[in-house]
């Protein structure tokens, strides 16, 4: 388990058989879920499964069609955005483009009624908090995406709610500039210690930035566990070749015993795995499919280091990344070929398309899907 | 042609092309013309805010509560006004005058025990008509500008606490100002210097400087003194808009920039 979890901590946002009908269309078809108290928590699923609408949700913007929101131990029905302890940054930021980027962080504050000095301290603390300072008065219009991206930040983090919702609130930024938010936002969730909810469909950025994933398909979480969890023991193939990449091999358990299955693998061969390996309540017969994710397998040369398993394939592609190369191996006895990453250490050579790769893996690296 | 016209002379049936300023005098310091021009001003301003104040809720109807076909709705909203002027003139005067539709049904009823006099031959009538003939020219600019407003800043205020009156006032009003001062202009101009309504429907009280205009170009045979009226009222109106649109132009951007 990883130290950033927080089993004990307690719910703030309770989702209860949540689901949503447009008209015809049933956008979310049941959610039940926990979200505790000071967590990073992402939605993640392709475009079209649901999380807007149940981010909005959860923002009072819309209500279920049935089952229930609560928050703060509050049940939500019938009360207005206005009203909850929630503040949202929008997919395009909703700066509001006639104000100075002062009076846009300020603007919820205004209604509070501060003194006029511990409201300006207010602000300037909030922008601060985003690296904005001395911004105060500049006009919205003239600030950059990500600059704007902050300005939206500060608006909801100065109201000091219970969560905070963001609705992919870094596709809009270029990839440089992404990868630098998303540390950063990590960074500022955990030293104010407000539970976030972020909505992405970039199963990356959820891996990183959060400490627990609940994945969505077509209007259900198909899964909800650490970004480590969904890595390692994805629940289902959707979701293993939704998380990073999976390769995926015909099987069949041959033969079982109270403690191991041993498969029958294609290309891969007789491979016996412990009975534990296998998702709750499967039995050794529906077993038809299994995955190895690329990092799994090691593409051996020159006799070097050598590994439990070895198969023959030809190289069919290579990317090379830098850091990384992925190779296309075409498997003995397998139609399609496999994705394998290797680390590109000093000296190693890569192999070029057409020439034979020796593929290593270790046995306990194969996952079993329902 | 009108502004040097404005510096001459009218001799009986020739023109004195000298270069003189006492037509602007006489414009400026004779108290039936700054009467007549201080009332048109009066009046045209009151058809303005009546026009903008009736054009908003329409547009603001059609912006956010109607959610298929809106050009449908703008045209069918703005079909009676594409009658021509003078029946819509003529109607007004139908509806209003003192045996007319409304002073007939209101007697009928029992509501009253004589003819409304009030309601036609004077300022109100003016009013009335103009704002009617002027209202789809203040929904489309006042339309427009709704329609641009993102929703997604309407959310963003709901979500920072305010609700529907307070968002309105800090978000909607300040964004819809442009069209709101495209419509104020787009009205104020024209009225001021119509005369067919105040004619029709204004009776003696209801006369507008541009009625004085008229009267100086033909019945007066002055189109010198005329020329000067009209230049003057142009510059005034002119004035007028460019007060306007920088007054909100400022309130708009919330003294920020
Ligand atoms: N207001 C609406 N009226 C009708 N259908 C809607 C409405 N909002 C969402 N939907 C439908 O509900 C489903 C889920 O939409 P939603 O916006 O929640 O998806 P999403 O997961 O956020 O996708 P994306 O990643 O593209 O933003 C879609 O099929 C969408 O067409
Ligand atoms: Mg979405």
């Amino acid at each position: 388990m990883l130290d950033t979890e927080k089993p004990h901590a307690r719910t703030i946002i309770e989702l209860d058989g949540v689901t949503k009908n447009f008209g015809a269309v049933q956008a979310l078809k049941g959610i039940t879920a926990n979200i505790r108290e000071g967590e990073f928590f992402s939605l993640l699923g392709p475009s079209g499964c649901g999380k807007t609408t149940l981010l909005r949700m959860i923002a009072g913007f819309d209500d279920p069609t049935t089952g229930t929101i609560t928050i703060d131990n509050k049940a939500m029905a019938g009360i207005a955005a206005n009203h909850r302890p929630t503040n949202m940054v929008f997919q395009s930021y909703a700066i509001f483009p006639h104000l100075s980027v002062a009076d846009n962080v300020g603007y919820g504050l205004k209604k509070r009624r501060l003194p006029k000095a511990e409201y300006k301290r207010e602000v300037e603390q909030a922008l601060e908090m985003v690296d904005l300072g001395g911004y105060g008065p500049r006009a919205a219009h003239t600030l950059s995406g990500g600059q704007r991206q902050r300005v939206a930040l500060a608006r909801a983090l100065i109201m000091k709610p219970k969560v905070v919702l963001l609705d992919e609130p870094l596709s809009a930024l270029d990839k440089k500039l992404r990868d630098q938010m998303q540390l950063e936002l990590r960074q500022l969730q955990r030293s104010v210690g407000i539970t976030f909810i972020l909505v992405t469909h970039d199963q990356e950025e959820a891996l990183i930035m959060s400490d627990r994933i609940a994945v969505m398909f077509d209007g259900q979480i198909e899964q909800l566990a650490t970004p480590e969890e969904l890595y390692r023991r994805p629940v289902n193939q959707r979701v293993a070749s939704f998380i990073g990449v999976m390769n995926f091999l015909e099987a069949r358990a041959t033969k079982s015993s109270e403690t191991h299955v041993s498969l029958d693998v294609q290309a891969l061969g007789k491979i016996d795995i412990p009975r534990a390996g296998l998702p709750d309540g499967m039995k050794p017969e529906e077993i038809h499919r299994v995955g190895v994710r690329p990092e799994m397998m090691t593409i051996l040369i020159d006799g070097a280091p050598s590994a439990e398993r070895i198969v023959e394939g030809e190289v069919v592609e290579t990317s090379y990344y830098g850091d990384m190369t992925y190779y296309s191996v075409r498997l003995n006895g397998l139609e399609a070929p496999v994705t394998i990453s290797m680390r590109n250490t000093a000296g190693r050579a890569v192999l070029r398309p057409g020439e034979t790769a020796r593929v290593g893996f270790a046995t306990d690296s194969i996952i079993v899907f329902r | 042609m009108v502004v040097t016209f404005s510096f001459w002379t009218q001799n009986y049936l020739d023109l004195d092309t000298t270069f003189t300023l006492a037509n602007y005098r006489e414009a400026w310091t004779d108290p039936l013309y700054r009467e007549l021009t201080l009332r048109s001003l009066r009046i045209s301003l009151v058809v303005t805010v009546v026009t903008v104040l009736l054009a908003f809720p329409i547009a603001y109807h059609v912006s956010f509560h109607v959610h298929h076909r809106k050009a449908l709705w703008l045209f069918l909203i703005t079909v009676p006004f594409w009658t021509s002027y003078l029946l819509r003139v003529f109607l007004w005067k139908v509806i209003l005058g003192y045996n007319g539709v409304l002073n007939s049904a209101l007697l009928g009823l029992g509501l009253i025990d004589e003819p409304l006099s009030f309601i036609l031959y004077n300022a109100n009538a003016v009013v009335i008509t103009l704002a009617h003939a002027w209202a789809p020219f203040a929904i489309l600019p006042i339309f427009v500008a709704l329609e641009r407003i993102d929703r997604s800043l309407l959310e963003a205020a709901k979500d920072l606490g305010d609700g529907p009156v307070r968002s309105f006032f800090r978000i909607t009003l300040p964004l819809a100002m442009p069209g709101v001062v495209a419509a104020t202009i787009i009205v104020l101009i024209p009225t001021v210097g119509d005369y067919i309504t105040p004619r029709l429907v204004g009776g003696t009280e209801g006369l507008m400087i541009s009625n004085m205009i008229q009267v100086q170009f033909g019945k007066a045979n002055n189109a010198p003194l005329g020329a000067a009226l009209a230049v003057s009222s142009m510059f005034i109106v002119g004035g007028i808009s460019l007060l306007i649109f920088f007054a909100t132009r400022k309130i708009g951007r919330g003294g920020a920039d």
